[in-house]
């Protein structure tokens, strides 16, 4: 595969907010030590710590308005946090933005689609891969050779990627035009495009069927075993969290009120009383 | 064919592109004949340049307006720019060797040239309007929407009011500049090229329709190269979407500026072929309401259809001649064909219809 | 002395800005669109008051209540046939169509009274106060500007914050859509927006033109796109914003005149306006709203 980065999987083992054992002997690929931000005086994210390993993946539930998607927009620097530290790959990323966040290995879905909707989706993902083509402006309007080979390689590449859910048939369809759960595909696969270290997923499955997610989930599961990366997903399904997570995060009203394995989430009082309790 | 289709070409862009040029070639090779054996009418043959020249400033308009996403109310202040440096340096290339004696023969000999005079001053024209470009980029791709507008506006406005006031001449120490009064004090012999108000005169009218044919492709083989390739789909991208743009990592400024000086170094050279076609020019000529006859060839023409703003151009250029018959009324009829046609195309049953005629639709949206 | 001159001739200009900029600001914020033609409304008010006063010689007062209705219903009138069917389209489509609208008012104006500049007599003659022993004199239209404008800004206030229309308008201007479901006539809303927007074009027509004497269809061309930048400058959408814009501009405008150039005044305050803009990108008192991600 030309994706994978690193051949080795290792027996998945739950995080408890520390770097699961597989990852041991790896620095982790997220580290956040008391973080938070201050919105219209109201404290939406206080004192969050955690850390991710280098393949794991990682659930983030809570309530609504519990300050998930907040958490996503400090990683990725749409908002600046007022206080605490982000470490990616043990580098801090204070002072940096949205752009050079990404450049160093985060790249998010977002919960209101945002694709690039006049686009075909093949182009969605082509211009992911923006940075990593080597040609300049002269080169595309003189046509230079290595316009060519790069066009011609990004392109192959973007189906490729696009064959891992089964979309590189719909290659040239405007993204605008695609059905909903298709849409939510197609932005994972663009932020996979960027070749991020950690991806973070906005509630993927929200608006899907029950056969689509159970498709979803194998999905990420092989985008996982073949990228090797660290993922990040809030999501609503229980039954997607709980299948597919190592490691699982409950924030409510801003504050992680439990951190552990699935199994430890679902018997915690304190998670119940909060959330699954009120479902129930 | 499998080539094409992995460079991005899809079929239906292709041949929307491939129908463009076409179209311009063939018409201007009718319009060329026609004028050759004088079918066309002498308004209409002194219409060709400045036609050429809109369509450039349409298309490059078309850059920032519908592939980037901004827009812009002053973009017939790089038109001046380039029309004004454009001529100063084709008059100080036409007199070379009254101002620099010591001009090596050969260099003399290219710029007594009228076609590679045209051309140089064309490129000087578009450097100095790219430069311009540039430097009030910096500031106005910092707002947004409808700021990022009124600014651009004002833009045109400042350089219009700057050009009405400069004065710049040659002699044989060199240049010389003053802004609000002339105090150049040029030597005899020497020539005070852009005179305040009175703009510039005297310029010998080189523009030819071939060279605006050549302008004119020219600017649709880079609007077209750049839209299909990765700053193009950048543009698009950041058009649609700023934050997800960003979060791929996309630089919004970098690429803002790549449209925004592209198109106004495109403006910049169409400024000088349209200057060279008059004796005199002066700023007022490109002033507000310039920049929005270009934006009303762009948005009729369609934003992001490079061949509508050609056709719009042409048209809109074109039509306040033929309705020269209505005499007084021709604006007025001018004014109501513009709202009849913004409210046609924005009405959906007309939209509908006029979708099922349109032969460039992808089989996908079709279903 | 003289600096207190230029300045009250700026605040007078200032003020003729203000009302119209009161128009621009009060359209955008309702209908989100940049309404090009307003400047021409200010001509067909001036224009109707002109000929009301000097062709009929009417009062000069019920001039310029004719000018202000003529001008009202031609605002209402514009919005249904030409804005109106287009409230979905992108914002560019509307800006075009204003910029037809804007062509059609200029032409039809030349073609009923031609392009000759006409003598604008002052509606209230050309009178002065006399201030410090005749060393600074004020002239009545200034008085009489400046005085109107005040009293514009304190009625809209008014009305916009203690009427139920006025608590409609700001609905509509939050979220058409809630504002439907609340029971608020949108449609109707919009059109009183604009019908009050056109009002106050033909008083700053009027006033203009009595400062300034004379008349021309192309008379509202500039002092429109000026006011706008003032709309811009004090942050569109913003009544109280439009006034200070409105002000701060006439007397940036004067002053430059005065101290710096008189031909690059135009220059000097579209740059003061891009300085602004630049510091503070939604204008002085506007509000700047963060997309949500």
């Amino acid at each position: 595969m030309p994706f994978t980065k690193s051949n080795t999987k290792l027996i998945p083992l739950p995080s408890k907010g520390m770097v699961p054992d597989r990852d041991i002997e790896r620095s982790p690929v997220l580290e956040c030590i008391n973080l938070g931000i201050t919105l219209g005086g109201i404290k939406a994210v206080e004192d969050f710590n955690l850390t991710i390993g280098r393949t794991e993946i990682a659930g983030l539930i809570g309530p609504n308005g519990a300050g998930k998607t907040t958490v996503f927009n400090l990683l990725t620097k749409v908002y600046q946090p007022t206080t605490g530290t982000i470490l990616l790959n043990g580098k801090d990323t204070h002072g940096m933005n949205t752009v050079q966040v990404n450049r160093a290995g985060i790249a998010r879905t977002f919960q209101n689609i945002r694709l690039f909707k006049n686009l075909s989706v093949v182009d969605n993902v082509k211009v992911a891969m923006n940075n990593e083509m080597r040609y300049n402006m002269f080169s595309a309007i003189l046509r230079l050779p290595n316009y060519r080979r790069e066009e011609i390689a990004a392109h192959r590449r973007a189906l490729k990627l696009l064959s891992i859910f089964d979309m590189q048939n719909i290659a040239d369809v405007r993204a605008g035009s695609l059905p909903y759960g298709a849409q939510r595909r197609l932005e994972i696969v663009r932020a996979l495009a960027t070749n991020p270290s950690l991806l973070l997923l906005d509630e993927p499955a929200a608006g899907m069927n029950p056969s689509e997610t159970a498709e979803l989930m194998d999905s990420i599961r092989k985008v996982h075993e073949m990228f090797q990366i660290a993922i990040i997903l809030i999501e609503h399904d229980m039954n997607l969290v709980m299948n597919i997570c190592e490691g699982i995060c409950v924030l409510n009203f801003g504050h992680i009120i439990a951190k552990g394995t699935p199994d430890d989430i679902q018997s915690n009082p304190a998670v119940i009383e909060a959330y699954l309790g009120r479902r129930k | 064919m499998t080539m094409r289709r992995l460079i991005n070409l899809k079929r239906v862009e292709a041949r929307r592109i491939f129908l463009t040029y076409s179209i311009v070639i063939i018409s201007f090779l009718i319009c060329y004949v026609m004028s050759e054996v004088k079918i066309l009418s002498s308004s209409m043959r002194g219409m060709l340049v400045p036609i050429c020249a809109y369509m450039v400033m349409a298309v490059s308009l078309n850059l920032v307006v519908g592939i980037s996403g901004e827009l812009s109310l002053g973009h017939a202040g790089f038109m001046s720019i380039g029309a004004f440096s454009g001529v100063a340096v084709a008059l100080i290339m036409q007199n070379i060797n009254k101002f620099y004696p010591g001009t090596p023969e050969f260099l003399q000999n290219i710029f007594l040239n009228a076609p590679f005079r045209l051309a140089l001053s064309m490129i000087a024209g578009a450097c100095f309007a790219g430069l311009a470009g540039f430097l009030i980029g910096i500031p106005v791709l910092r707002l947004n929407g409808d700021y990022l507008a009124i600014v651009t506006l004002a833009f045109g406005e400042i350089i219009k009011s700057i050009l009405n006031n400069f004065y710049f001449g040659v002699d044989k120490n060199g240049l010389h500049m003053s802004m609000i009064t002339d105090t150049t004090n040029l030597l005899k012999g020497g020539r005070l090229i852009i005179r305040g108000p009175m703009g510039i005169n005297g310029i010998m009218k080189i523009s030819t329709f071939t060279a605006g044919f050549i302008l004119v492709m020219i600017s649709l083989i880079v609007v077209f190269n750049l839209v299909n390739s990765r700053s193009g789909r950048a543009f698009m991208a950041i058009r649609d979407d700023r934050i997800a743009a960003e979060s791929i990592g996309l630089d919004i400024t970098k690429y803002k500026m790549m449209a925004f000086v592209t198109s106004a170094a495109l403006a910049g050279a169409a400024g000088t072929l349209f200057a060279m076609n008059y004796s005199t020019i002066a700023a007022n000529k490109f002033d507000f309401n310039t920049s929005i006859l270009i934006l009303v060839f762009v948005v009729l023409g369609g934003q992001g259809n490079f061949l509508g703003s050609i056709i719009a151009a042409a048209a809109l250029t074109i039509l306040p001649e033929k309705l020269r018959e209505f005499s007084d009324y021709r604006m007025l009829l001018y004014a109501v064909i513009l709202i009849v046609t913004m409210l046609c195309t924005n009405n959906d049953n007309i939209k509908n219809f006029m979708q099922k005629l349109n032969p460039f639709k992808s089989k996908e949206e079709a279903e | 002395m003289i600096f207190l001159d230029f300045f009250i001739s700026g605040i007078s200009l200032g003020s003729i800005y203000a009302i119209i900029a009161l128009g621009y600001t009060m359209v955008y914020g309702i209908a989100k669109m940049l309404n090009f033609a307003h400047g021409d409304v200010i001509m067909i008010g001036a224009y109707v008051c002109f000929y009301a006063v000097s062709r009929y010689k009417l009062d000069p007062f019920i001039g310029v209540a004719l000018a202000i209705l003529v001008s009202t219903l031609l605002g209402i009138i514009v919005e249904r046939l030409a804005y109106k069917p287009l409230r979905q389209a992108p914002s560019l489509a509307v800006l075009i169509t204003a910029i037809g609208v804007s062509y059609f008012l200029q032409n039809t104006a030349l073609l009923l009274w031609s392009s000759n500049p006409k003598f604008f007599p002052s509606i209230i003659g050309r009178g002065t106060f006399e201030f410090f022993g005749g060393k600074l004199s004020v002239s009545h239209v200034t008085i009489l500007t400046i005085g109107t404008c005040l009293l514009i800004m304190f009625i809209l206030s008014l009305f916009i914050n203690k009427t139920r229309l006025g608590k409609a308008m700001r609905a509509c201007s939050e979220d058409k859509g809630a504002a439907q479901l609340m029971g608020i006539n949108v449609n109707a809303t919009i059109s009183l927006t604009f019908a009050i927007g056109s009002g106050l074009a033909a008083i700053a027509g009027a006033l203009l033109c009595s400062a300034y004497q004379t008349l021309m269809p192309t008379t509202g061309s500039l002092p429109g796109i000026k006011a706008f930048t003032a709309a811009v400058f004090g942050g569109i959408g913003s009544i109280p914003g439009a006034f200070l814009g409105g002000l701060l501009l006439g007397v940036i405008e004067i002053f430059a005149k005065a101290y710096i150039s008189s031909q690059l005044s135009d220059a000097v305050v579209f740059a003061v306006l891009i300085i602004v803009l630049l510091v503070k990108p939604a204008g002085l008192l506007g509000k700047h709203t963060q997309e949500k991600v």
